[in-house]
């Protein structure tokens, strides 16, 4: 050890918000000490102070907010002995922030060059043709294309990735201390994401720069950091080294939340995810003691219900843990319940589509268009055929834009289809709005929506709106309504008095849950789950998908479950289809999709996935570019403009052939078979593990 | 109806909302109980041109006689009944037309929405005092023409406000989560959207029934108003116009009444936004 201070020194930290219920702690007793480049990662689910802890750091916290307690040393020196002066010169400077939306960083009226140009001239003395200099030279570091282009542009002329690495160079400019970046990807597609992680990683190495990671994604986290604070309810429950934490958890809720995240080389019956029971305290109403206590499996009230848990020191290697019981606990020898899952064996076919499409039309961006002339065209989906069989649960992935809601709104009859046909029974619903459909295919036909502040009607009470769904889904009338509406609480385990209740008393998942009570409502034959969960949290998010999957096979549903998570999909799919700009690249049997022969995107999707597992590798893939305009999509292949195994002259022609592998495995590229077969799986187990013990 | 008594019982946490209320409120005592507070019949002629304060044989003047001697105040109390009568109508006649056209053209978009769109900014493009002197002089003075002259000039705000509500909540997944179960269109409008647009509603609402307050008054200084010599308060200023400048308590209170409402309801309008955004 040297004896320099360290970079960053954080004790006892507590921050409060004020509230009309009087003050709120939303950080207590947090401590960190970080060297100079050094990289740590903070990780919880919402609401747990993560992004507050960071916001403290740069003492920026808004009206309502202060620091009730502790300290934070930078660079020796007590953070509340600056002036507001000396805070303004130092945010910037020595320590720099990254957000989460890059497009809200960027101010919209100014190109990117003024905005980068105004960091080093601000904070600097230096001419402007230096600053200039560096600027182009950090827009190559973060592997910016023509940076000279990207200089003179505005925010809104570059995609959200391009927009965020501009964000990562401005941060650098100043060639700061201290880089603080809050959920830097969560906007992100993932193949996008895989390249601004790299780019994070390898500039803080270059420039040494030390960095506090905020994120809820344990994969990013093992993939960006050295070290670890787990955090939950205002409290760090654990830390440690990465490697550490991820073989020798011992912390009941970091072992739990492990237990909750999908695993990509596991699916729902061999490995089932294994929910945290109850929910996240709120902030005003902790409970006493282990703020964990209530949703855990080896709380005792003499021990933990008391008082504060302490953290304390578990072993050499730095690991602490807030767990007064941590000696005790036998993980060899816990098994949690889990739900265990039979396969379940697959109908006939239920829904055959066909060559379905659909296309929006654009008014043109030439004078023709006041005319109606020069239309555009958007084609979102191009020619999507698959069939879905009874029980059977198919998944559609893809990122942004590659058309997989566009599906689904024609499936469901909100928007009429351009084409081709979606059989079912007897009737087409690809050109049949909901309007004209027969109130039994509304009612075989149900939606579980994504947002779950969007799905309930605000203004109507939970039972009103599940109660309406029973009625005109015509599952039951006049006094057997109430006690319906009751078996559907019970069904998604909410206590029945939830029926009185407005949307905006509930929580997230527990507003999905009403979501999924409502589409159950009828007898619903075809459930599709547009991205059900993606704005959950894990813990919750494990419960949600748990009780999916329970009423989907008791009710013999099919479930089309369209997501951007392959690990999930990984974990519940039958079948997956993966769709990139409007058109099918690959669909087969789960275990087909994630083993070779892949199609090249999903082998490049694969590979970007952020695995919380530190027991498998993965090859790295990234691809460069951007995902292209559904307006002007490559010619040919829809993927040629990205691919790295791209054929020059054939791809970006023709449209790729389909080839068929075993089992209805299909995949639509150039490349011959016999090379596919020869491709390496993307995941790989480590067989030993090495802890830095 | 639960959320507008919710709304007014936690008024109490914003205190322009709660000088708004009270004023709004001591007119609407007024008006109720015009007989028993005023000391004078409105109409009778007691003392003309007494100064505010007069003792006359029946009683005192507090603010004065007017040109003809009938009490102010008496006429003021009376003429809170007129307008805060007429001013509701109108405003909830120009709310129902509005946001009937609202809903449609905010839900269906495309053509339907362009035409409606077009006249409303027709009307408004029209200086609102001319558009209510042509209605007026073509239907005559009467409180009907009154209130299809404001209908008409006032819809077509709530029309815009309605449609920007309708376009932000029609793309929300609770409303394709009702067409999946194949509710009508009258549902959706009517259950699943409007009671969420209800909050700038009432805000607006409040606001425009300030703005109907100062048209009629300026009808009634225009001579177009309720037909003399019904008691109202621009009626009111305008008889009393020619000698404001010997005698201007004649003009000053009615002027009085009119500002005192419209700020009433304005700060009503403030606090209801204000809470609204809390419950």
């Amino acid at each position: 050890m040297s004896t320099n201070p360290p970079l960053l020194e954080i004790k006892n930290l507590n921050v409060s918000y004020h509230t009309r219920k009087g003050d709120v702690p939303a950080v207590i007793d947090f401590n960190l000490t970080l060297n100079a480049g050094e990289s740590v990662g903070l990780v919880g689910e919402s609401g747990c102070g993560k992004s507050t802890v960071s916001l403290a750091l740069m003492r920026y916290m808004g009206n309502n907010g202060s620091i009730s307690g502790g300290q934070v040393f930078f660079m020796g020196r007590d953070m509340a002995t600056f002036s507001n002066e000396e805070l303004r010169a130092l945010r910037g400077s020595k320590i720099a922030m990254i957000y989460q939306e890059p497009f809200a960083a960027l101010n919209p009226c100014m190109t990117i060059g003024k905005q980068l140009l105004e960091v080093p001239l601000t904070h600097e003395d230096i001419s402007e043709s230096e600053a200039k200099a560096r600027t182009l030279q950090l827009l190559d570091d973060v592997r910016l294309p023509d940076p000279q282009r990207i200089i003179e542009s505005y925010p809104h002329q570059l995609s959200g990735g391009q927009q965020q690495r501009v964000v990562i160079a401005m941060a650098l400019l100043s060639n700061p201390k201290l880089l603080l970046l809050d959920e830097p990807t969560t906007a992100l597609d993932v193949t996008v994401e895989a390249a601004i992680v790299n780019i994070v990683r390898d500039i803080s190495k270059k420039y040494g720069t030390a960095m506090i990671y905020v994120s809820h994604n344990m994969g990013l986290i093992l993939k960006t950091c050295e070290r670890v604070a787990v955090m939950y309810s205002g409290q760090v429950i654990e830390e440690g080294k990465v490697q550490d934490i991820f073989v020798n958890s011992r912390h009941p809720y970091t072992r739990g939340l492990f237990r909750c995240i999908p695993n990509i080389t596991a699916d729902k019956n061999s490995r089932p995810l294994s929910p945290i029971r109850g929910q996240l305290p709120l902030a005003t109403n902790r409970p006493k003691g282990c703020y964990f206590g209530p949703r855990c499996d080896f709380f005792e009230e003499e021990k933990c219900g008391k008082d504060l848990i302490p953290i304390s020191v578990a072993d050499s290697n730095g690991q602490r843990v807030r767990c007064t019981r941590w000696q005790e606990i036998d993980w060899d020898n816990y098994h949690p319940e889990v739900n265990q899952r039979e396969k379940a064996a697959i109908g006939e076919t239920l829904v055959q589509v066909r060559d379905v499409k659909k296309t929006y039309e654009l008014p043109s961006e030439s004078p023709l268009g006041l005319f109606g002339g020069g239309k555009r065209e958007v084609k979102a989906v191009q020619d999507l055929s698959f069939e879905a069989k009874r029980k059977e649960i198919v998944a559609i992935v893809g990122e942004s834009g590659c058309g997989k809601s566009t599906f689904a709104k024609v499936l469901m009859g909100l928007e009429g289809g351009s084409g081709g046909s979606i059989v079912m029974g007897n009737e087409d619903l690809a050109v049949l709005p909901v309007g004209d459909r027969t109130s039994e295919t509304i009612a075989a036909v149900q939606m579980i929506f994504q947002n779950p502040n969007d799905t309930l009607n605000p203004t109507h009470s939970v039972g009103a709106q599940i109660a309406r769904s029973i009625r005109k889904l015509g599952a039951a009338s006049g006094e057997d309504v109430e006690r319906k509406v009751d078996s559907l609480l019970d069904l998604v385990k909410l206590p029945r008095s939830y029926k009185n209740y407005k949307p905006s008393q509930l929580s997230g998942g527990q507003k999905q849950r009403i979501g999924i009570a409502r589409a159950f409502a009828g007898r619903a034959n075809l459930i599709v789950a547009d991205e059900p969960v993606s704005a959950l949290d894990v813990s919750v998010q494990a419960a949600v998908i748990d009780l999916l999957l329970d009423i989907q096979a008791k009710n013999d549903t099919t479930l089309l479950f369209i997501s951007h998570d392959l690990s999930l999909v990984r974990y519940l799919a039958d079948r997956i289809i993966v769709m990139y700009l409007g058109r099918i690249m690959e669909q087969g049997q789960t275990k087909d999709i994630f083993a070779p022969p892949y199609h090249p995107y999903t082998e490049a999707l694969l590979s970007a996935v952020p695995i919380a597992d530190h027991r498998i590798e993965k090859e790295e893939i990234i691809l460069e570019g951007e995902l292209p305009s559904a307006i002007n999509p490559p010619p040919g292949c829809p993927f040629s403009s990205r691919c790295p195994r791209k054929i020059e002259g054939v791809c970006d022609k023709e449209l790729p052939p389909k080839r068929v592998f075993p089992d209805g495995h299909e995949i639509y590229c150039h490349i011959e078979e016999q090379e596919l077969k020869k491709m390496q799986p993307v995941f790989r187990m480590i067989e030993k593990v090495q802890t830095t013990a | 109806m639960k959320y507008l008594l919710k709304l007014i019982f936690s008024i109490r946490e914003s205190r322009v909302g709660m000088i708004g209320l009270a004023i709004c409120l001591f007119w609407v005592l007024v008006a109720i109980f015009a007989d028993v507070l005023a000391p004078f019949d409105p109409l009778a002629i007691v003392a003309p041109m007494a100064s505010p304060g007069f003792s006359s044989e029946q009683g005192i003047l507090w603010l004065g006689g007017d040109f003809l001697g009938r009490d102010i105040m008496s006429r003021i109390i009376h003429g809170a009944r007129t307008v805060l009568l007429w001013a509701p109508v109108a405003t909830a006649c120009a709310y129902a037309i509005g946001i009937m056209l609202g809903l449609t053209a905010g839900y269906y978009g495309g053509f339907v929405d362009e035409v409606l769109s077009f006249f409303a900014n027709m009307v408004l493009a029209f200086p609102v005092l001319v558009l209510l002197i042509l209605i007026i002089s073509i239907l005559g003075a009467s409180p009907l023409s009154i209130v299809v002259a404001v209908t008409f000039a006032s819809s077509p705000a709530v029309f815009r406000l309605v449609r920007g509500e309708v376009l932000s909540i029609r793309s929300r997944d609770f409303i394709a989560a009702a067409k999946t179960r194949g509710e009508n269109i009258f549902y959706i409008l009517f259950i699943e959207i409007l009671p969420n647009a209800k909050a700038p509603l009432i805000v607006d609402a409040c606001l425009r029934m300030g703005y109907t307050t100062i048209f009629i008054g300026i009808l009634g200084f225009l001579g177009l108003g309720f037909p003399p010599p019904t008691p109202d308060w621009g009626g009111m200023i305008n008889e009393n116009r020619a000698i404001a400048l010997v005698a201007p308590h004649m003009t000053i209170f009615p002027c009085l009444a009119v500002s005192s409402l419209v700020l009433g309801l304005n700060l009503l309008a403030d606090g209801i936004s204000e809470v609204s955004k809390k419950i």
